[in-house]
């Protein structure tokens, strides 16, 4: 039969839709609106899965987020396969398949069982006692048996085919939880147009009103109150209604995340949707309406399938129309299960009732029930179950006010709903940094204090009633004290630990925390080996730390801790709650930045050329740079030497935009740069450019590059490619902090100024033609000078500077008109064999000059005085940054890190960059090392290979031999002068 | 202390294990003390083992404002690894890692020390060459650190996208084999229990709200919520909270605090075999023993004691992680959380004496600290008891800050954990 445990009639479901799925390959029946545990459950699916430790057998117990046991695999097609899904939140829908986890070789015959048998040996922590010998085997065969036997479902192997998008919103007013406090708050707050936004984790708003079907409010049921609220609501443009979104983190600044499941639910994933899509809210109020969740009761073998919170079997009935069993036992400490009861024996079950209080305690509830035939037996306790697939019995005996258990019975039923109580859901208020605070009519924490601008409402905050809660919720949407009329929700409890019991509750497993497969027994072992904090109790016994995140399991622990340390609640303490609330999937975390959007990639100006060109290109930072330009048939190598060669002996061209460029302008702009670098400026002529060097305040290089000062009030300032966000920030800061009095004003214009570095001997003859207004002559255009004019009609700054030893220019012009400009000198420069040249070549031909690069020859520990830049201090100086720092003894050490040349014995030998340097390769391990190699290349115009290295004290080792590390050992090497080519720098000035 | 074994546990198992003691005892502070600890992380606890253990300096206390562990030692990924630059960092750490090899046993407390190696990725040249010389200088100084091509990366990492397609493909690694993770709060643990069966007073829920100082300016004791007590010596062992306390006694320190965020995902079964670190993207993954993924986070940009950083900075390391491995896009995120690290300038600890006679700090590991714990509390311990430094430690002075001999790792790779 289809469905045998549907009820004919009722629940929220679409009976016209009907909908397959499959179930470890079993085909399951079940309508539109069912969660899969409801359509599970429908077709008397008790078992579905095993326990983390023990592989017990294990069922759904409840009916929300909060489920601990009910873990599946959802399979909705290639790439979107994922394990660990509660089946009580997982919808339904046409075509899925879902499976079990955690067992072999099945979910009937698991032999991982034996470890239910094993238990005894494996109390909370017994991993810290032993598997330390031999001390070789933890690693080679004690944890590989642990990692195996531990984790849930199987991680997938596919790439995820499904797409996450990003939100971000404000408004006045956010409501997170639609229950009725959640809707009166969302009313309230929307009355006067402000912005509202309301979330429920469900697909349906209404929180319990979705499943109380009797109760009314101002006079109607409350089914059509809930209706109408939210016909009002989606007829307010100023509100959102954002169904299946969860709250999962409460930030500073009521900066909230939520997750909205969009395709999921779904029959068919339509390619045009996100699966899901994460929402960042910051809202001027939040009103946390969240309700809270039901406790299960602590008794032994309260864990087989069929167990449910006494609120979930209410659920199942009346919103699913499922019975989870024919004979119901109800067992409870308070009186909400007693609406859950008269519900089920409503829809025809048979239903019995054990109150664990006294009959003058349970108020009316008793009678209630007795009069629609239930049977009510108050003083009794629950000590245990039978069955073991699925639950078959439940074992009860009376108790007295001691807690003496008398004799026992077993009331079969295939059924039971429990209530330990109930637990304000404060998991947001808590992240919120908001205070705890315990109430003791209903053993639970409640918010407090709020630490933000927020307000909790309704059953959130204790308030259980239902008038009650519609006006707590309206008070925090901000409306006007106003009272709600509604049916009473029944009152009393009497908080429980574990349960009594004739039972050596030493030896029983009384679960605590499902998941986890943690005991009361375990938390009692903890505690009595000192672990008296909660914290250290949740660590030891891993309660709470669960996928569940101990939603049903925490305060049960926490009671059980006090009550055995014989102290308050409050001072065992509570846990401080983590986000998420419920686990959020990565990929919606990230949303679209992947691959390409990872982090986005900067190209240059004249980048599409370059590729054009046949470039490769390298990553640096962010940038995308032409690193070499091979021709067909050449590697690498042989590019890069054609490329510096060119450069030598006629003209390449270089793409330098991605240089940092910052505008310094103002009254106080030398007076600025003074103080900033190492250098002076303060004579700087107007048309005249400088190498400049700055350094942090603790004297190691920061940053270089050419300042040039346009007029007496306006330098252009070059920086690294890397440094130019970190520079403009390291002068933001000291002008805005330290020196506010100095008026200059920073631009950054690295966008603006395309740089295009023309190197080489033929460097004049290609641009001449080209330019206007500015005289090339040697004379009165001399290296590193600047000036203004235009090329192809197109203004620039025209530098004579040069990073490679030739004559050259960098010519910065606006960065639209770079590749037109770019074209005509490539154009202009065919006759003399124009060659383009990436970074690469760059890097050699700055090397065969000894000219430094930032990063590479130095390392954030290296002073200028180390690469020998020393001259370049202005002494006269009163202060720059960094110049208190080079005062320290250790910086005027003669043994500091030194830059030298390095030539290696064998010629053709390039050394590694990063190999280190020793005097004596033979000494013993640790060795001394004298520094290390920096930057190493063949080069074309030595006709050998280079490197420059730090080496300590190496400006006195000229000549020595040292000692290279190799992949295979060490090679000989002579220091030398950190300049190989043109030593006399004449070149420049050609 | 009883001992834990399979024996004992067997022999308990019978019992219905009501025959286990305490771990460690729960006393109230004495009047005085030969010296005091303060901090209960595993750095402090650690020194204390130390002290008593080598020392055989018994009368001493630990004295911790919350749950020893609490602090950094329970939130941090436990990365574990040596193979760090400079001479003085690559002896301590190594120094470390050689009693991590054998710490279970020393403790008779299994804290799990797995060495399944750390590989370390290199996504553009200046990484390449960086590892290159931190390679190189490992080997010399006796430290297992090898060069990976991509291939040979994917190998010992099979989930590893080595595909040139990405973002910022993987260019090589660094793998240190004897590198791994440690279950932190057994540390803790472990080292509370050696430390209480030799004498030490572990004493919890006690914090530290002032040092007390003499006419000549030694220390003689210090407040805390649980009173007034005595002591010549105070060692502090405070992480993020080091520099509140060193104000207790006006010394300024040169750290700075900051959140730094950690992460898991559901457990699974066995899918990440080793541990995994890119600065370049800033991704660092293993999987614990649970089956949860366990990832590092960054640290905000700007200054907090508070324990809670912003979601963009868990943003960022999940785009990370899906990057270089996108299968994992669909896993979920369990459990993120906060924790304040301190760090120095040059992103090496200090440990040693301070200006104060009497008063010792041992701080500034930041971001990377757990992998040290052994080796930093044996030669605090030291320090401490001796009232000088351990060879060892003596470069890491707090005058070096005054002096510039500074140990730059950070410079050195900009390697946080
Ligand atoms: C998210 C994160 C990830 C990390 N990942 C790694 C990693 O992978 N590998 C690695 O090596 N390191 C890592 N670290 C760093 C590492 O955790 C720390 O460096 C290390 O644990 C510090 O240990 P500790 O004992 O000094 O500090 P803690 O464990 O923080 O102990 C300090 C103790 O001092 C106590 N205290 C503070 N003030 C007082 C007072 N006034 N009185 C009394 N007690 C006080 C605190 O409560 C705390 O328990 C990480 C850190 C974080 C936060």
């Amino acid at each position: 039969m289809a469905q045998p445990c549907r009820l004919p009639a009722g629940g929220r479901i679409d009976r016209a839709k009907p909908l397959r799925l499959r179930f470890n390959g079993r085909d399951i029946e079940a309508y539109a609106g069912d969660s899969v545990a409801a359509a599970l459950l429908a077709n008397g699916v008790r078992l579905v899965g095993r326990s983390f430790k023990y592989h017990r057998p294990r069922g759904i117990l409840s009916h929300g987020s909060d489920e601990p046991n009910a873990l599946l695999q959802v399979d909705r097609g290639p790439g979107r396969i994922d394990p660990n899904n509660r089946a009580t939140v997982v919808e339904a829908a046409d075509g899925i398949a879902v499976s079990s986890q955690n067992h072999w070789p099945s979910l009937e015959h698991d032999l991982g069982a034996v470890n239910d048998l094993l238990s005894p040996v494996l109390p909370a922590g017994f991993y810290y006692k032993t598997f330390m010998w031999p001390q070789s085997f933890w690693q080679r065969v004690y944890e590989p048996k642990i990692r195996a036997a531990a984790g849930l479902g199987v991680a997938p192997h596919e790439a995820d085919a499904d797409r996450y998008v990003h939100r971000h919103a404000h408004c006045a007013v956010l409501v997170v939880g639609g229950g009725p406090a959640g809707l009166a708050a969302a009313l309230a707050a929307s009355d006067d147009g402000a912005r509202v936004i309301l979330a429920d984790e469900q697909p349906e708003f209404g929180g319990t009103l979705l499943h109380d079907l009797h109760a009314t409010i101002d006079g109607a049921p409350a089914g059509d109150w809930r209706a109408q609220a939210l016909a009002t609501l989606a007829a307010r443009a100023n509100v959102t209604l954002l169904p299946r979104t969860t709250a999962f983190g409460y930030y500073n600044h009521n900066h909230i995340a939520l997750v909205e499941r969009v395709g999921d639910h779904r029959a068919r994933q339509d390619d045009r949707r996100p699966r899901e899509r994460l929402w960042q809210v910051r809202a001027r109020q939040v009103v946390l309406a969240t309700g809270a969740h039901e406790r299960p009761l602590v008794f032994a073998d309260n864990d087989r399938p069929g167990i449910m919170l006494a609120e979930s079997v209410r659920v199942f009935i009346n919103r699913y129309a499922v019975a989870p069993g024919r004979r119901i036992v109800f067992a409870t400490s308070g009186a909400s299960a007693y609406a859950a009861a008269a519900d089920a024996k409503a829809a025809g079950l048979d239903v019995t009732l054990v109150d664990i209080r006294a009959e003058a305690e349970c108020g009316p509830g008793p009678a209630m029930l007795r009069a629609r035939g239930i049977d009510v037996l108050p003083a009794h306790t629950i000590v245990g179950s039978t069955g073991r697939k699925a639950v078959t019995g439940l074992i009860v005996a009376p108790v007295d006010a001691n807690g003496i258990v008398g004799p026992r019975r077993t009331l079969a039923c295939d059924g039971v709903g429990m209530s330990g109580g109930w637990t304000p859901a404060v998991h947001l208020f808590s992240q919120s940094r908001g205070k705890l605070r315990y109430d003791d009519a209903i053993d639970a924490f409640v918010p407090g204090t709020p630490a933000q601008a927020e307000r909790s409402a309704g059953a959130a905050r204790g308030i259980y009633d239902l008038a009650a809660c519609l006006a707590d919720g309206w008070a925090a949407g901000g409306g006007a004290a106003r009272d709600f009329a509604a049916t009473p929700s029944p009152t009393g409890f009497r908080p429980v630990r574990a349960l009594p019991t004739d039972a050596d509750a030493k030896r029983v497993k009384a679960f605590v925390d499902f998941q986890n497969d943690v005991t009361a027994k375990d938390i009692a072992l903890a505690v009595r080996e000192g672990f008296e904090s909660v914290e250290h109790v949740k660590r030891y016994t891993t309660t709470g730390m669960a996928t569940d995140q101990g939603k049903t399991s925490n305060m049960a622990a926490l009671g059980l801790v006090a009550e055995i340390l014989d102290r308050p609640v409050p001072q065992v303490g509570t846990t401080t709650f983590r986000p998420p609330y419920t686990p959020v999937t990565f990929g919606t975390i990230v949303g679209s930045a992947r691959g390409a959007l990872f982090d986005p990639i900067r190209v240059a100006p004249l980048h599409d050329w370059a590729a054009a060109h046949g470039a490769r290109f390298e990553n640096v930072g962010l940038w995308r740079r032409a690193w070499h330009f091979p021709r067909p048939g050449e590697d690498m190598h042989a590019a890069v030497r054609r490329e510096c060669r060119a450069v030598r002996e006629s003209v390449g061209i270089f793409d330098a935009s991605t240089l940092g460029k910052i505008e310094v302008v103002g009254r106080d702009a030398a007076e600025f740069l003074h103080r900033i670098y190492i250098n002076a400026w303060l004579k700087l002529e107007p048309g005249r450019c400088r190498y400049g060097v700055m350094l942090k305040e603790d004297g190691f290089i920061f940053d270089d590059g050419v300042v040039a000062r346009m007029a007496p009030d306006r330098f252009h300032v070059t920086t690294t490619t890397g440094g130019a966000a970190r520079v403009l920030a390291h002068m933001e800061d000291y002008l805005q902090t330290e020196w506010p009095d100095l008026e200059v004003f920073l631009t950054s214009v690295s966008e603006q100024w395309a740089v295009i570095a023309l190197q080489g001997p033929r460097a004049r003859d290609v641009l001449a033609p080209l330019v206007e207004g500015i005289d090339l002559a040697a004379a009165s255009f001399p290296h590193m000078a600047v000036r203004t004019g235009t090329i192809c009609g197109v203004p620039t700054r025209l530098f004579r500077v040069s990073f490679t030893g030739e004559l050259g220019y960098e010519i910065n012009v606006p960065a639209d008109y770079a590749r037109a400009v770019w074209e005509a000198l490539w154009a202009r420069g065919q006759e003399f064999g124009i060659t383009p040249y990436g970074t690469e070549a760059m890097h050699v031909l700055r090397a065969e000059r000894g000219f430094i690069i930032v990063g590479q020859e130095t390392d954030g520990t290296v002073t200028p005085d180390d690469v020998g830049l020393g001259g370049m201090i202005a002494r006269a100086k009163a202060d720059f940054v960094g110049k208190r720092s080079l005062a320290r003894p250790d910086m005027l050490k003669p043994d500091r890190k030194q830059l030298v040349g390095l030539l290696a014995d064998a010629p053709d030998l390039v050394l590694e960059e990063g190999a280190q340097i020793v005097a004596d390769p033979h000494q013993p391990i640790p060795m001394t090392m004298l520094g290390h190699v920096t930057s190493s290349y063949w080069s074309d115009a030595c006709g050998r290979a280079i490197a420059l290295a730090l080496v300590s004290g190496g400006r006195a080792r000229m000549g020595q031999t040292l000692h290279v590390t190799t992949p295979t050992g060490f090679a000989p090497a002579r220091v030398a002068a950190p300049v190989f080519f043109d030593p006399k720098g004449e070149r420049v000035h050609g | 202390m009883r001992h834990f074994s399979l024996r004992t546990l067997l022999t308990e198992a019978a019992n219905a294990h009501q025959g286990w003691a305490r771990q460690w005892r729960a006393p109230e502070p004495k009047p005085a003390y030969d010296a005091i600890i303060v901090g209960g992380g595993g750095h402090g606890l650690a020194t204390a083992y130390y002290m008593a253990q080598e020392h055989g300096m018994r009368n001493i206390a630990v004295l911790e404002k919350g749950w020893i562990g609490g602090g950094n030692t329970g939130r941090n990924t436990t990365i574990i690894r040596s193979n760090y630059l400079y001479d003085e960092s690559a002896a301590i750490y190594d120094h470390a890692v050689k009693l991590w090899e054998g710490l279970s046993q020393a403790l008779n407390y299994n804290v799990m020390y797995s060495a399944r190696g750390v590989l370390m990725l290199a996504h553009n040249q200046h990484d390449v060459q960086s590892f290159k010389r931190h390679v190189y200088a490992n080997r010399l100084n006796g430290v297992d650190n090898e060069w990976l091509t991509p291939e040979q990366a994917k190998a010992f990492c099979p989930p590893l996208n080595i595909s040139p397609d990405i973002r910022y493909p993987v260019l090589g690694g660094a793998l240190q084999r004897r590198g791994g993770v440690a279950r932190h709060d057994a540390v803790a643990w472990g080292y509370a229990r050696g430390a209480d069966a030799l004498g030490v007073d572990i004493i919890q829920n006690c914090e530290v709200t002032g040092i007390v100082r003499g006419s000549d300016g030694a220390v003689t004791g210090v407040e805390t919520t649980k009173g007034p007590i005595r002591t010549p010596r105070i060692g502090v062992v405070a992480a993020g909270h080091t520099s509140v306390i060193m104000a207790m006694a006006g010394v300024r320190m040169p750290l700075e605090s900051f959140p730094l965020q950690a992460l898991v995902s559901e457990p699974v079964k066995p899918v990440f075999p080793c541990v995994l670190m890119s600065n370049a993207v800033h991704a660092y993954i293993s999987q614990s023993d649970k089956g949860e993924l366990v990832i590092g986070a960054g640290t905000d940009q700007y200054v907090s004691y508070s324990q809670q950083g912003g979601l963009h900075i868990t943003t960022h390391t999940l785009d990370a992680i899906c990057e270089l491995f996108p299968q994992f896009s669909r896993l979920r995120l369990l459990r993120n959380w906060g924790g304040i690290v301190d760090v120095t300038p040059d992103r090496s600890p200090i440990i040693g004496r301070t200006p104060v006679p009497g008063l010792f700090v041992n701080c500034g590991w930041g971001t990377g600290g757990f992998k040290a714990t052994p080796g930093s509390g044996h030669v605090f311990a030291w320090t401490v008891a001796k009232g000088e430094p351990h060879p060892i430690n003596a470069p890491f002075t707090l005058d070096r800050f005054r002096t510039g001999r500074l140990i730059d790792e950070a410079a050195a790779a900009a390697v946080a954990h």
